[in-house]
């Protein structure tokens, strides 16, 4: 265990260091000028050379990434081209606000995506079953900004029951964190009914109808659970999407979270602040994936880790 | 190798790649057949569009603004109501179909090809060169997709093509998994050991009996790739770093308008349903198609 656990975190490690090569050779290579973001248009050729030596980017592709990576080693992700402050502090200052959206989006997710799976195994079949299936393919198929603006649109706009954007109360975080769950809520009726009506065939099950327990004590104690812990254990795997989603989101509400700090970023080319945020994404996914495999065998214990 | 191999002539000629009579099964599916209908009315929209199209879809119509210079809901002469450019909307989102149908078929055909070369190679041939193309698709997988997508996109002054790179860029490291595992699994079949024990080159091998039975995996995640294609443009698009307008694409009609949107709800209403309607086609014939194709999974309902 100690040993696959220390193998997985090199493993881990050598990832984000392949990301952060890639990541700082895109942005070298590609043809986006930070100095002239932060000259501005007016600024003689002289000044423009003068920010390019002070922020080493006068230097070989080698020896900026040298720099960066010693940097990196110890903590230290860089300054922001254009904000005044560290790409660290910029981060930590933003992450609550995504951590908190993603949290309550994955709840919306599981929430949806069990109640949708459930009912339609338990109505397997049925024109409720098939309902409920096309349902979630249309939310596996709904683009996120346009599920984000309608509801924006019917709950904000229209009936004013919820603020339309912003931060900083409950009544701020319903709408970003439906349009964040509803996407995988569909994945997981899917596959939630899959794994329902696996169970319901077991012997076990048909013993403890036979003992002559109520539907729904089967139901919820003895069917669900089983059915629903193996895709539990994938909450790991969606932080990767989830990572991704909240830009849009996160843009569409209006809501301060390191989306939002990544895409004003890639808007101005402040290159420390795109590479914090990719780093710190890959770091998210890398651990998700980990979490995801670390957890599986203590739900089922045939699973072995290898 | 040194044990012996029961050559068994039915694992050898067996299991056809497309099973026979997967097309029928197809269209007896209530969900595929309102799939192929959405793409087939979106690919005549889109081919027809100049011909069908009311009106010239970069045109400012002086009568197609109120009074007040905002956009007119939908009437009997602009079907779908006009953007903030006094523009005829369902001019716009037919000629924006060819915009996603494009993107949807080079973007999703290049990741498929690189996707499939990578797994074949990483799979069949192993070796040292498969592995590093395996670790390298790992480490793609730790990429956090979409703000690649828009970092890319966002340098790389967009146009039609670079979006359609950008997106292939991005979406072939799913194919390439896939391909990888199922590439591996047929390579330990006992039909594939035979054929070798029987003397079969390896390009045979591969062109013979690899290739052909990974063919309902490409069309899988060929159809189920549109709809993640599809949507990945439409939300580049609405970031405002995908396709530019005037070009008129689903996800730009809502980027523009968006300052409208809550005086204008039509203006994100009828594009956000284009996209989800050929998004939702694609996942249903894709997922119609996975259930046709798989040999394991037929005999079920």
């Amino acid at each position: 265990m100690a040993l696959y656990l220390l193998r997985r975190l090199v493993q881990a490690a050598l990832i984000l260091l392949g990301v952060s090569v890639i990541t700082f050779a895109l942005l070298y290579l590609l043809p986006a000028d930070p100095v002239r973001q932060i000259a501005g248009r007016s600024a003689t050729v002289q000044t423009v050379e003068n920010i390019r030596r002070q922020l080493g980017l006068d230097q070989p592709f080698l020896v900026q990434y040298g720099r960066y990576l010693l940097n990196l080693l110890q903590g230290d992700l860089g300054r922001s081209y254009l904000q005044r402050s560290e790409v660290a502090e910029l981060i930590v200052a933003r992450l609550p606000a995504t951590l908190l959206l993603m949290a309550a989006g994955i709840l919306c997710e599981l929430v949806i995506g069990i109640a949708m799976g459930l009912w339609a195994a338990v109505r397997r079949g049925t024109p409720t079953d098939r309902a409920l299936m096309v349902s979630s393919f249309v939310g596996v198929s709904a683009p996120q900004f346009v599920v984000g603006l309608l509801l924006l649109y019917v709950f904000g706009v229209r009936l004013g029951w919820l603020p339309i954007s912003g931060y900083g109360t409950a009544a701020h975080l319903v709408l970003p964190a439906l349009t964040l769950g509803l996407l995988g809520a569909g994945w997981y009726a899917r596959m939630v009914r899959s794994s329902m009506i696996d169970v319901l065939r077991q012997d076990y099950i048909r013993t403890a109808r036979a003992k002559g327990l109520k539907g729904s004590t089967v139901l919820f104690r003895h069917a669900l659970p089983n059915a629903i812990l193996p895709i539990v254990a994938m909450i790991g795997i969606d932080i990767g999407i989830f990572m991704s989603g909240v830009v849009v989101v996160e843009s569409v509400f209006g809501w301060p979270g390191i989306g939002q700090l990544a895409w004003q970023a890639i808007q101005r080319v402040d290159i420390p602040i795109i590479m914090g945020v990719t780093l710190v994404s890959a770091l998210a996914i890398v651990l998700g994936n980990l979490l995801a495999d670390l957890i599986a065998p203590f739900i089922d214990p045939r699973i072995k880790l290898r | 190798m040194s044990e012996p191999i029961a050559f068994d002539m039915t694992t050898a000629v067996a299991a056809p790649p497309v099973p026979p009579g997967a097309w029928r099964r197809l269209f007896k599916r209530p969900l595929a057949v309102i799939g192929l209908t959405i793409i087939v009315v979106a690919v005549l929209g889109a081919a027809l569009a100049p011909w069908i199209a009311p009106f010239d879809p970069n045109e400012q119509f002086f009568d197609g603004l109120s009074l007040e210079g905002a956009p007119l809901p939908p009437n009997a002469t602009y079907w779908l109501g006009t953007d903030l450019l006094g523009r005829d909307l369902l001019s716009r989102i037919l000629y924006g179909a060819r915009t996603s149908l494009v993107i949807g078929i080079v973007a999703n055909g290049a990741a498929l090809l690189i996707g499939t070369l990578v797994g074949v190679t990483a799979g069949y041939f192993k070796g040292f060169i498969g592995g590093v193309l395996m670790r390298f698709t790992d480490l793609m997988m730790a990429f956090p997709a979409l703000l690649l997508a828009i970092c890319l996109a966002a340098i790389l002054s967009p146009s039609l093509w670079i979006v359609a790179l950008v997106i292939a860029l991005v979406n072939w490291v799913q194919v390439a998994r896939v391909i990888y595992t199922e590439t591996s699994a047929l390579s330990e079949r006992e039909f594939i050991a035979a054929e070798r024990t029987l003397g079969a080159s390896g390009p045979r091998i591969l062109f013979r009996h690899i290739l052909p039975h990974l063919l309902s995996t490409v069309i899988v995640w060929g159809t189920l790739g549109i709809s993640t294609t599809v949507l990945l443009e439409a939300t580049l698009s609405y970031l405002g770093v995908g396709v530019q307008p005037p070009m008129a694409s689903w996800g730009n009609i809502i980027f523009e308008n968006q300052t409208y949107f809550q005086a204008a709800p039509w203006l994100v209403f009828f594009p956000g349903i284009a996209i989800l309607l050929l998004a939702l086609a694609f996942n249903l014939v894709g997922d119609a198609l996975r259930d046709v194709l798989d040999p394991t999974e037929r005999g079920r309902d």
